[in-house]
């Protein structure tokens, strides 16, 4: 099953919250996957070793100018200005290709050759207490984000329990990773940034049909913002799963790479009740799927 | 010679459009004549998603132009331009006519290459 | 006219709430919330919407079901895995063997590539361009804000993003501004490309935690890809003072000009709820850094030449 942790703004703690969580859920085989492959951050955290890396390309055209006829059905076809009949000849734009084979269909005389375009890197690893990561790294330059993520996405093992740490925001790669997900938990902050985020997350949570639970970090019991975050989560329908309290000597520790869980007892506390909750809901989402 | 010019609208007192991928017109001006052979709409291009420097690139190679003049010339409206063995004067201001005039003149200078980056990529 | 674009790498470093102080702090400016799958800058910046234009992203591909003839083409050809066959509309009183299925493109999927229109035998799929969201030009006290909603779900963010800068320009064109302050999107993807490329110079905020180097580190990369020149601050800078010597040493080492340094201070999240920029708001510790931030990036900008006529 897949848990995606999300959050819509950056820098709530989807991070701190996916990483602790796995730390948790170490002896249950679980995997982590980290889809914020722009900046990936778990793997400063969870610290793998016997790190795997390669590189993933994406199919661009090359075009075989022997076989060519210049009929310029791929500059038709093409709706991304990747390949252009030119002068009388036919340029290809390698970093305009949306991948979607279209000029090597459309080719009478079979003149177009898979190339690649490098998306950047998949890395693999093992922590020391046997949690596997798996992270993508995109290339400096590399516009598209998705194709990366999903080629993450596809080391994921259906009978594991997975973990899968999002990016921020709700565009493409955002939506490329939680999708498919069976349970995605919304790691949010009693700000108004905060919150204005986490309904657009809702949203396209709701658009893409998966489940989710709330996670307040930073929370002040206190504090009026906790409060229409509280009164939102209500409205919504939405379980609130666990509260984190603000905390500076938490920030500290996260600044250093380390883990909550081995630092802070109290900490590690509201990690187990949130796994034993997640574990639970899971549970019941399982049984809704396997029911006929 | 022909030359192709950014424009803003359709006549030499036009103002010279920055842009080329997403400007409004080019105008195929004959610089021995200082006629206006052709006046190329652009509207297609400037709502592109992306790719508008490639596609103004090919229109202007389609108009048989030796040069093009505009301002701001990206790296891939280069290439094709480049491809096409037309030759680019970036960086140029006001309207059409002095345009036309400067370059006549040899008061500008081709480029060596773009001036700008991409719009996005 | 000078650009400047404000980003991190990583996201909630504070770039929303510096970008909303500069913007304050700069007499005459366009601001731009390039941000646009989930927008903040209208929160913090009193303003009023004086126009909404609608967004026109990509194109999408949608079965027409009364022509298609069930061929299963579009399937095979795409590589989006966008197209799926699910049970059709049942109407009353209906013979399941009469039942058919239905082929349907999930839009969320569509990368807009046209090939399934190209191979339809039937000419089945129609092929249109989509509204994706909105564009807002606003009011400000010391200039206009162009700000943008990206609808639910919607992609082409990158594409959005020139859409607002191109707007910028234009209005800082017409009114003689000179300067265009950008709130970048977090990340170093196609909106974040779209928002630093050809700006004059970017300012990185960052944090110092491991996370936030490493991602500073990457989005230096890509700055330096795209020419600009680099400014740095660093944010909740006494959270690890070490960190923050470190993060400084990077600057020196690596041609980074330092801003300057904000400590973490109640009032930005304050000022948030107020819905105030942190220097409308606030005299305390880190409205005054942010005021310091503000003195040496505009002595930067003085030297840093026009990159664009």
């Amino acid at each position: 099953m897949i848990l995606t942790v999300a959050s819509g703004k950056g820098g709530t703690g989807k991070t701190t919250v996916t990483v602790n969580l796995a730390a948790i859920a170490a002896d249950k085989g679980i995997q982590v996957f980290d889809c914020d492959v722009e900046e990936p951050n778990s793997h400063i955290f969870l610290k793998p070793e016997n790190i795997t890396s390669r590189e993933i390309g994406t199919m661009v055209p090359v075009v075989d100018k022997d076989r060519c006829s210049l009929c310029g059905e791929c500059e038709k076809i093409c709706q991304f200005s990747a390949i252009a009949l030119i002068a009388g000849r036919i340029m290809t734009f390698p970093d305009m290709c949306h991948s979607c084979q279209g000029c090597v269909m459309v080719c009478p005389e079979d003149a177009i050759i898979s190339g690649s375009r490098v998306l950047g890197t998949l890395k693999t690893g093992t922590t020391p207490g046997g949690v596997d990561l798996t992270w993508g790294e995109l290339r400096i330059g590399e516009a598209m984000s998705p194709p990366l993520i999903k080629q993450v996405k596809k080391r994921i093992d259906p009978l594991k329990l997975s973990i899968v740490d999002a990016p921020p925001g709700t565009s493409c790669p955002a939506i490329e990773t939680l999708r498919d997900s069976d349970l995605a938990l919304l790691v949010s902050e009693p700000t108004p940034f905060g919150l204005n985020d986490l309904a657009l997350t809702v949203e396209v949570l709701k658009k893409l049909n998966v489940p989710m639970g709330i996670v307040i970090n930073r929370a002040d019991t206190e504090d009026t913002q906790t409060g229409l975050l509280d009164e939102y989560a209500h409205r919504e329908g939405i379980d609130i799963m666990q509260r984190f309290p603000f905390s500076r000597e938490a920030a500290m520790i996260c600044s250093r790479g380390e883990m909550l869980v081995d630092k802070m007892p109290e900490m590690k506390a509201l990690f187990q009740e949130l796994y034993g909750k997640i574990a639970l809901k899971l549970d019941t989402i399982k049984n809704r799927e396997d029911r006929p | 010679m022909k030359v192709a010019i950014s424009s803003n609208g359709k006549t030499l007192d036009s103002e010279l459009d920055p842009r080329f991928g997403r400007a409004n017109y080019f105008l195929i001006v004959d610089t021995d004549t200082m006629e206006i052979k052709e006046v190329k709409e652009n509207i297609q291009n400037i709502n592109l998603p992306q790719g508008a420097g490639i596609q103004a690139g090919k229109t202007v190679a389609d108009c048989g132009v030796e040069a093009v003049i505009t301002g701001n010339c990206g790296p891939k409206a280069f290439n094709v331009l480049q491809a096409a063995g037309i030759k680019v004067v970036t960086g140029v201001q006001g309207s059409i006519r002095q345009a036309v005039e400067k370059f006549k003149q040899d008061a500008l200078q081709f480029s060596n290459g773009p001036n700008v980056q991409g719009h996005w990529a | 006219m000078k650009e400047l674009t404000i980003i991190s790498g990583k996201g909630g470093t504070g770039k929303t709430s510096v970008t909303a102080s500069l913007a304050t702090l700069a007499p005459s400016r366009v601001v731009i919330d390039a941000d646009v799958d989930a927008a903040n800058l209208f929160l913090t910046l009193p303003h009023e919407v004086l126009e909404t234009i609608p967004f026109e992203g990509g194109h999408k591909a949608r079965i027409d079901q009364s022509l298609c003839i069930q061929c299963g083409e579009c399937v095979d050809r795409c590589c989006f895995d966008a197209v799926t066959k699910s049970p059709g509309q049942k109407s009353p009183g209906q013979d399941a063997q009469d039942f058919v299925e239905e082929y349907l493109i999930d839009p969320v999927s569509c990368e807009g590539c046209k090939v399934c229109v190209h191979f339809c035998p039937a000419d089945a799929i129609t092929f249109e361009r989509q509204i994706c969201g909105e564009k807002y030009i606003s009011k400000t006290d010391n200039g206009p804000m162009i700000h943008a909603r990206l609808g639910i779900a919607e992609e082409n963010s990158g594409l959005l993003v020139s859409q607002l800068r191109e707007q910028a320009r234009k209005m800082a064109k017409d009114h003689d501004i000179p300067l265009i302050i950008t709130d970048g999107p977090p990340g170093i993807g196609c909106p974040v490309i779209a928002s630093v490329s050809n700006a004059d110079a970017v300012l990185i905020v960052t944090e110092p935690t491991h996370s936030g180097i490493h991602d500073m580190v990457r989005v230096k990369k890509l700055a330096d890809q795209m020419n600009a020149a680099v400014y740095l601050c660093v944010n909740k800078a006494d959270l690890n003072p070490d960190m923050t010597l470190n993060i400084k040493k990077f600057c020196s080492e690596n041609a980074i000009q330092f801003a300057g340094e904000i400590p973490f201070d109640r009032d930005v999240i304050e000022s948030m709820k107020m819905g105030q920029s942190l220097v409308q708001f606030s005299r305390g510790p880190a409205a005054l850094a942010v005021e310091k931030v503000w003195q040496n990036v505009s002595e930067y900008m003085k030297k840093t030449m026009n990159r664009l006529l």
